[in-house]
């Protein structure tokens, strides 16, 4: 006997004691889907037949089951089930997470469970009680269906229960194994001309019957049209247009889901009392010029229709109103009000429409969602939905989306057919924002990078990055990325430096990259540049904005003149640009830092150290030996010049934007395209074209690792840098983003140069015992950090050039500030 | 660091004597803040001078985790403060104490001395050690940019016993180092009393000096705000701002403005009738210490995205002390104003009291999403500066606003402009209120929004 069960639904077992549940279910479910009442006792008591502990077990299998629900998990519950009670409790759950309630009733006579439970010493509670459970579960047999289960099996006698099977059926809504591609068409509300001229531009070949009228439609290889619903009312022509869709239903050339309209319309072909308002006196009209037999049809196909589709293995939701996440493949009451009517508010406008809750705003999930339903004037993705309602009916259009090409086809209204009662502009002129939400961002995180797997977020770095997000940073819509930290090349073994150009060489070599290129590190702040053609930012690392107000808009404004010089926005086809970039002077930003510590710093050392040197040479006139302390004090005076020197070489003074230099090193995205696959010798020579006193070069050379020659050029060329006050280069592989053996390699290392580093490590680090300590760094977890954040920056610019959804791409770039709040060693 | 102490008394080699160490030799001690030197530049009948300097090995001074970029360039190692008091303390232990074997009667006696020391966080030089009878002359040290650096080369001249003239350094030198002083040591307050005996108690400033000495700073506990701060190159302060003072503090004669604003909202709330009240950026809870002690108030929920403005708030409302019914009315939690935050919904009432001028103005949409959309309480308040009044307030320069942190400050007819766009948008009703004195031409110091919701308005929740 095949006991036919939802795909997804909630089993529920009913049967004395000794009836032979738990057996049942370990023959034909897993283990980890059964939820036995007696283990949950066992649990909670210690003892799988305390009954005092019922109340608590079943507190906690009512938990368990409803996560596993929402989950989308199959599970069964293995209790006795004989009381109404305790089963509408499962009813509930199983509505909850509108999933359907199967009831699967093990009916056996009452000397089989007692011979069984005979055999069981824990269950020594004496007949009567398998005789109450039996009399209570007759009594509740023919009630079980109106007690909300779906289906209910009923097994017998001992040779029914051997032989049956469990056959998983696939709920109606479930068409995952369709993978496309499909042509979703919106709303058509009767306008049979414009969905053949759509489905004309959709290349569908119109099958006619006798009388000229279409029938079918023959979609190009391979496509199938899916309608979002709503076909009839309001329109010209509501019997053509379901002529037509029901013939391409039938003939395999199309899906098509219910909405409110049709729903409506079968109630009203029934005869039923409905409200004859919102085009479907027409329809009514229109119908009743056709044969009973093609009403009839008609009633058949509307009433037949589910209320959404989930296809191409989960990616792809077509309801006609939308549908959360929490809805799709799911199948209750509620699920279905919201596919036809979405959420409304019980508010109305002005116009007496109903108000309907955004929940395209809030939208989170995986799946495309598309949908009908609101009239819009110009269809638009929010949090991968789209709304294809283009208001054909009201002089709009009618509009189509090719999936997967995410490609919007219309074709215009021939003309207004029903006047709107709302007119159809967009409701607001300052449209809500792509809206973010505190989930998109707080508690702990995992985001999935193309490049290196998962990146986990912890709730407390999350914590303080939101407060940096929140009230510092430039508006999210302007950030769509925050550059990661990078590491410094390995510690060198070499005496007297810290960094060596020739271990990042090696380090390259060694990870399969034969050439790199050393770029010139330019002392000033990272900036990360966004330039539009009429708005963009200038922000820090953490997503400060540079400078406030008109001196923002002005360094925006000249960038803006060089790309428009270089005939960038053209040759990229955008209007927009992000660059990565450095900018000086270093006081630019960092004044009050500067000011306060390191040159506070500065004068401390040198007066202090210039002081003790006097009176150490009085001493020592007096005859007094204090030669190593001179010699020490003498040695640390240098170090504090030096250490005084390199700062001031960074800083400059400025006035207003006149002293500040701009040095763009990668042209991160453009509209639609990243370019982390060119190779970084043509992100500088493009970004070289940007040309005005504001812009400087970045100074580099291409070494090949492989080549000692070239090698010791390499080194020569980084002596030479920081002999001249340089703070040193950054080597990366010239080819840009470098995937090797062991996954994702250094986008870049820096070297930094002997001098800079005293404002690192303090003027006195070049000693040689505070070098021979320094040396104990650790770079591991700086290392994995820049890493880390390297792979969430490139998701980042992946998805806004993928055109994701606002908070797909902000969850990238709040966790690269989130990791930035890792305490790793700041020196590094 | 260096000190240079010289006397005139002669013969003005005793000095040696007085501080057990002999003017010929140069000697070296091991201490915890490092090894101090002691020689003599100067040792003759007329003058004699002994320097003490202190080396610091710079980088065990910052080992440790939790450690900022900060304190790796720092000027520790060479400013006079807490670690050369340490030293000075060590080295001249039984000179302070007032102690001398070959010497006791001229330890007893006040003697003419000069200490000088290169490099001093002046500011409060003159006020502390002048009502102890030195005479403090300061030559200023330059930054590289031409200005003034906090330090400078400070001599100290008067006439006193060496003993209590050591005693004063060993207690001011830190005061005057303020916030930087962190050297912590278990029984600070028994040291304290003992070099201060007999001079502290009668000093004018005494209270800023106990509190100053004894208030440091603990190094090694640093916010991960911190950290971000270094990823930008700007001081801690400037990001870890949320409970940053404002600029002016307006001491009205009776009531001060804070009280009134904080009046006004819990009357506005009661008159609303609300139960279940949100304060939205509830900051150290100054607003939320008020709500806790009306009982009408079921419900108080405090939100604030600053993780250290919420723990003061806990800490200020005594959280972990309250009865158990009081406590469960109270929830404090992190979230952030511009990000819808669906646990924001179902109150009767939110407040913003002096919140949104924390926020760039780019941001304000975001804001009004947040709290008219997502939260959507049947009555809102806010409370904001009303800029023109600011040409009251005799203490703040003209053109600046009250506090560092605040964006921008809106006259009454901006306030108002902003509030009727968000009213008619979200459907609600909106009210004035002045909030403090009224000045005929330039209004209240603090304008108050009252928005409540509009159960005829249809809009709000459709766009």
């Amino acid at each position: 006997m095949e006991l036919k069960i939802p795909d997804l639904c909630l089993v529920v077992l009913v049967g004395a004691s000794g009836s032979g549940k738990s057996t049942f279910a370990r023959r034909h479910f897993a283990p980890t889907q059964v939820l036995s009442s007696d283990y949950f006792r066992g649990l909670v008591a210690d003892d799988e037949n305390d009954q005092s502990a019922s109340g608590d077990a079943f507190d906690v299998l009512h938990y368990v089951a409803g996560k596993r629900l929402a989950a989308g998990r199959t599970t069964v519950i293995d209790a006795t089930n004989v009381q109404r009670a305790d089963r509408a409790l499962l009813v509930e759950i199983a509505r909850e997470h509108d999933v359907l309630p199967v009831a699967i009733v093990l009916d056996l006579p009452e000397e089989v469970c007692l011979a069984r439970n005979a055999t069981r010493p824990d269950r020594d509670f004496g007949p009567h009680v398998v005789r109450r459970h039996r009399t209570a579960l007759r009594k509740s047999l023919k009630f079980l269906g109106k007690e909300g289960f779906k289906k209910v099996h009923v097994l017998r006698s001992q040779s029914e229960v051997d032989d049956a099977t469990i056959v998983p059926e696939r709920l109606l809504n479930d068409l995952r194994h369709e993978t496309g591609p499909f042509d979703v068409i919106g709303d058509v509300h009767g306008c049979r001309q414009e969905l053949e001229d759509l489905l004309g531009a959709l290349g569908y070949d119109l099958v006619r019957d006798a009388e000229g009228r279409p029938v079918d439609a023959v979609p190009p290889a391979g496509r199938r049209a899916v309608f979002v619903g709503d076909l009839v009312d309001r329109g010209p022509d509501t019997p053509g247009v379901l002529r037509l869709v029901m013939g391409m239903v039938s003939s395999g050339h199309a899906f098509a889901v219910c909405g409110n309209h049709e729903q409506k319309l079968v109630r009203a072909l029934r005869g039923r009392n409905v409200q004859v308002k919102h085009g479907l006196a027409e329809s009514l009209a229109q119908l009743a010029a056709e044969t009973e037999e093609f009403r009839r049809q008609v009633e058949r196909f509307c009433d037949g229709l589910v209320a959404h589709y989930v296809l191409d293995g989960g990616d792809l939701v077509v309801a006609h109103a939308g549908l959360p996440e929490r809805y799709h493949g799911r199948a209750s009451a509620r699920v279905r009000g919201f596919a036809l009517y979405g959420d409304t508010t019980g508010e109305t406008d002005e116009y007496g429409l109903p108000v309907r809750y955004p929940w395209a705003t809030e939208y989170r999930g995986r799946a495309t969602v598309l949908y009908g339903h609101t009239p819009t004037p110009e269809v638009e993705w929010v949090n991968n939905t789209m709304c294809l309602d283009t208001g054909v009916v009201f002089g709009g259009k009618l509009t189509a989306l090719r999936y997967p090409e995410r490609e919007v086809v219309s074709v215009e209204a021939r003309k207004v057919w029903y006047e709107p009662v709302r007119p159809l502009v967009a409701a607001a002129p300052d449209r809500e924002p792509d809206v973010l939400a505190l989930g998109d961002v707080s508690g702990r995180r995992t985001i999935e990078t193309a490049y290196r797997g998962r990146v986990t977020v912890r709730p407390e770095q999350a914590a303080s990055a939101l407060e940096v997000m929140s009230r510092f940073a430039v508006d999210p819509h302007r950030l769509p990325y925050l550059p990661p930290t990078m590491a410094p090349t390995a510690t060198s073994k070499r005496p007297d430096v810290l960094e060596h150009p020739g271990d990042a060489f090696a380090e390259y070599r060694a990870a399969g990259v034969r050439e790199v290129i050393c770029e010139e590190k330019h002392m000033g702040s990272r900036a990360v540049v966004l330039v539009g053609k009429d708005s963009g930012a200038v922000y820090t690392r953490t997503g400060r904005p540079f400078f406030d107000g008109e001196l923002g808009e002005e360094l925006l404004a000249r960038v803006r003149s060089a790309v428009t010089e270089a005939g960038l926005w053209g040759e990229f086809d955008t209007d927009w640009l992000l660059l990565d970039a450095e900018l000086m002077p270093w006081n630019a930003k960092a004044t009050g830092l500067i000011r306060d510590q390191y040159a506070a710093v500065g004068a401390a050392a040198v007066g202090a150290l210039s002081a003790a040197l006097e009176v150490l040479r009085a001493t020592a006139a007096r005859g007094v030996d204090v030669s190593e302390l001179l010699a020490r004090t003498t040695s640390r005076l240098a170090n504090a010049v030096g250490y005084r020197d390199a700062y001031e070489r960074y800083c400059w003074p400025t006035t207003g934007l006149d002293g500040v230099r701009l040095a763009p090193f990668q042209l991160l995205a453009t509209e639609g395209r990243t370019y982390h696959d060119r190779s970084h010798l043509w992100h500088l020579e493009t970004l070289a074209r940007l040309d005005s006193p504001l812009f400087t070069r970045t100074r580099h050379l291409v070494v090949d690792t492989g080549d000692e020659d070239s090698v010791a050029a390499g080194v020569r060329w980084w002596e030479e840098l920081t002999a001249a006050g340089g703070e040193g280069m950054v080597v990366k592989p010239l080819a840009n983003l470098t995937v090797g053996e062991r996954g994702l390699v250094q986008p870049g290392v820096k070297v930094r140069g002997r001098e800079y580093l005293r404002i690192i490590y303090g003027p006195d680090y070049t000693e040689p015992a505070n070098l021979d300590r320094l040396r104990q760094r650790g770079l591991g977890a700086k290392r994995s950090l820049a890493l880390r954040e390297y792979a969430l920056g490139l998701e980042a610019l992946e998805r806004a050039a993928r055109g994701e959804p606002l908070w797909r791409v902000h969850e990238c770039v709040f966790a690269v500030l989130a990791l930035e709040s890792e305490p790793v060693d700041p020196r590094l | 660091m260096l000190l240079t102490l010289t006397t005139t008394h002669q013969p003005a080699t005793d000095l040696g004597h007085l501080l057990h160490k002999h003017p010929d030799r140069a000697q070296e001690f091991r201490t915890s803040a490092g090894t101090a030197h002691v020689f003599y530049p100067r040792a003759d009948e007329q003058e004699c001078t002994v320097a003490l300097l202190l080396e610091v090995d710079p980088v065990a001074l910052v080992r440790g985790p939790g450690s900022t970029l900060t304190q790796y360039v720092n000027d520790r190692p060479y400013v006079v403060g807490s670690l050369l008091t340490v030293a000075l303390g060590s080295v001249f232990r039984t000179a302070m104490n007032g102690r001398s074997q070959s010497r006791a009667e001229l330890a007893a006696t006040p003697i003419p001395l000069r200490v000088n020391v290169p490099v001093l966080p002046h500011a409060l030089a003159e006020r502390l050690f002048a009502p102890l009878g030195w005479d403090v002359a300061v030559e200023p040290i330059a930054l590289g940019d031409g200005t003034d650096s906090r330090y400078g080369d400070v001599t100290l001249t008067g006439t006193h016993k060496l003993s209590d003239a050591l005693k004063h350094l060993y207690v001011l030198f830190p005061v005057l180092d303020g916030s930087k002083h962190y050297w912590v040591d278990e029984d600070e307050v028994d040291k304290l009393l003992r070099a201060g005996d007999g001079w502290l108690a009668t000093h004018p400033d005494r209270e800023l000096i106990t509190t100053r000495y004894l208030a440091r700073k603990k190094p090694l506990v640093q916010s991960a705000l911190t950290r971000l701060a270094d990823v930008d190159d700007v001081e801690p302060e400037e990001l870890d701002n949320a409970l940053a003072e404002p600029t002016i503090s307006q001491a009205e004669p009776k009531v001060s403005l804070a009280v009134q604003r904080r009046d006004a909202v819990v009357a506005a709330l009661r008159a609303a009738g609300a139960r279940r009240v949100l304060d939205l950026g509830c900051g150290g809870g100054a607003l939320l210490r008020a709500l806790v002690q009306v009982p009408e108030f079921t419900e108080i929920h405090g939100v604030d995205v600053s993780a250290r403005a919420l723990q003061e708030a806990a800490r200020k409302l005594r959280l972990n002390r309250m009865a158990d019914r009081q406590r469960e009315r109270v929830v404090l939690r992190q979230s952030s104003l511009t990000y819808a935050d669906p646990a924001l919904t179902g109150y009767d009432a939110a407040v913003l009291m002096e919140v949104v001028e924390h926020l760039d103005p780019e941001r304000l949409p975001a804001l009004e999403h947040s709290v008219f959309v997502v939260a959507r309480p049947r009555t809102v308040l806010v409370t904001t500066p009303n800029v023109e009044y600011n040409a009251l307030f005799e203490t703040l320069p003209t053109g600046q606003l009250r506090h560092s942190d605040h964006r921008f400050e809106w006259t009454r007819a901006e306030f108002r402009e902003w509030a009727h766009g968000v009213a008619e948008r979200r459907g609600y009703a909106v009210s004035f209120e002045p909030i403090g004195p009224e000045d005929p031409a330039l209004g209240a110091p603090t304008q108050m929004a009252a928005f409540v919701l509009d159960d005829n308005s249809t809009l709000g929740e459709q766009d």
